[in-house]
């Protein structure tokens, strides 16, 4: 079946089979950014906004993406590649596996999220795991990179 | 991961209860998180996603949930923080992350009477009613215990009676299924209590909530959280034994009598 969406503003028809998730045809579709990382729905890894909600592209399916928006960090580059210097600067990208996803949710938290604490952060976050950093660099960074530095890191 | 032969986007529920019933695989589509996870063969799936089931609602002396809302939806609306002592928000907080509840609905989550549902012992200890289509508006509790038939879920009804209620569970780590949960609540003189995650789903321990409504003294909310862990069964699965949720039950049940009794 066709599917027509937004992707990252422009309007682009794709070829689907019907049990097929977002994140298998954006990816054939030629969007790099999107991995999957996890078969349960519990990693973060593949975090698309469809909407601007960020959801798991995983487990979402393609038809129900008919007619919507949806971005992927190739949508958001100016964005992403402020937080990443953030990232680097404290030394939270490791691997760097995980951090599409990541910076998706993090880019998803900033338009959400008004000056957040750091148990809203962690909460937001909860669902994109790491295997690397440790979160304390990435927690570090996302507060630098929101301006909310002056918060109390939690213990 | 399911198959499915047709996908279908009805503009009615009548429409989509008929294509629903018209073959035996045929399929209600929620949010597909947990679909997904298995192998269904699906006939023709049926999106349900265009029927206007979708949001949270004050009805009057109700709070009215659409079965298409998004569990990300059920937390932070206002409504839902405002009312039930914000257990019904924070009952989903936990489930994976942000980017999950923004796609699994509350429909599937309560028609499913998953075992180990957080949403559903909470409703179980409010005065929930569920309204499907063919099997119409009936209260969650006769709903938990009626046979599986096929049918749609459309929307939730929470009445907004002043009950006050408290909600707590274990997991062994965040966003993990829940080992096990409990809800108390009271309204007036009168007392329930919910324990789900046994691993079985949620059921209310009777006596315990009798005994609490007719007693006049309770200050050892422990009796009867000890009361609650010894009439319900536990079972033992990869996340924790019949004893140790027997053990954890009365943690749970206690701590929530003591935030209830802390309401006035
Ligand atoms: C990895 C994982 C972890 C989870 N952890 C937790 C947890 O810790 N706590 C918790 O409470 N829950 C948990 N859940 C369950 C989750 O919260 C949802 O309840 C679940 O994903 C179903 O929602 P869905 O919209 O994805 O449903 P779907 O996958 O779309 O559907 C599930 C079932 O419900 C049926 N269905 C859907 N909508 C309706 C309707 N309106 N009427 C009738 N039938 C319908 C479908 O036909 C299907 O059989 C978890 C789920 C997953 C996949
Ligand atoms: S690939 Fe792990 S959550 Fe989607
Ligand atoms: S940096 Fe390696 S998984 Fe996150």
């Amino acid at each position: 079946m066709q599917i027509e969406i937004n992707l990252n503003g422009k309007k682009v028809s794709i070829k689907v089979k019907k049990n097929e998730m977002l994140a298998d045809t954006l990816r054939a579709h030629g969007v790099y950014s999107i991995r999957k990382g996890c078969d349960t729905a519990c990693c973060g890894l593949c975090t698309v906004w469809v909407e601007e909600k960020p959801v798991l592209s995983c487990a979402f399916l393609s038809l129900k993406a008919q007619g919507k928006s949806i971005t992927t960090l190739e949508g958001l580059q100016e964005e992403a590649e402020a937080f990443a210097q953030h990232l680097v600067a404290e030394g939270s990208e490791q691997c760097g596996f995980c951090s599409p996803g990541f910076i998706m949710t993090v880019l998803a938290m900033k338009r959400e999220l008004k000056n957040p604490s750091d148990e809203e952060i962690i909460h937001y976050l909860t669902g994109n795991l790491c295997r690397c950093t440790g979160y304390l660099g990435q927690l570090r960074a996302i507060k630098k990179y929101l301006g909310v530095a002056q918060h109390e890191f939690c213990r | 991961m399911f198959t499915l032969k047709e996908f279908v986007q009805p503009k009615s529920v009548e429409e989509a209860y008929e294509i629903l019933i018209s073959g035996r695989n045929n399929t209600v589509l929620g949010g597909t998180a947990f679909l997904r996870m298995g192998s269904k063969k699906i006939g023709t799936a049926v999106d349900i996603s265009k029927l206007e089931l979708n949001g949270v609602k004050d009805a009057g002396s109700l709070i009215e949930i659409g079965a298409c809302t998004a569990l990300r939806e059920v937390e932070t609306h206002p409504l839902l923080i405002d009312h039930f002592d914000g257990a019904v928000s924070d009952s989903v907080k936990n489930i994976i992350g942000v980017q999950f509840r923004n796609i699994a609905t509350v429909g599937a989550s309560v028609f499913s009477k998953y075992g180990f549902s957080d949403l559903l012992t909470v409703l179980l200890a409010l005065d929930t009613e569920v309204e499907l289509f063919k099997a119409g508006r009936l209260p969650l509790d006769a709903f938990l215990k009626s046979p599986c038939e096929k049918d749609i879920l459309m929307r939730l009804f929470i009445k907004k009676n002043g009950r006050n209620v408290s909600y707590q569970y274990l997991r062994n780590s965040a966003s993990d299924y829940p080992v096990l949960n409990a809800a108390v609540s009271k309204l007036g003189s009168q007392w329930t209590v919910a324990v789900g995650a046994r691993p079985q789903r949620a059921a209310i321990a009777m006596k315990a909530s009798e005994a609490l409504s007719n007693s006049s003294n309770r200050e050892n909310p422990e009796y009867y959280a000890n009361m609650a862990a010894d009439e319900l069964r536990f079972g033992t699965n990869a996340r924790g034994t019949a004893q140790y949720r027997h053990a954890m039950c009365k943690v749970l049940v206690k701590r929530a009598i003591m935030e209830v009794l802390q309401c006035r």
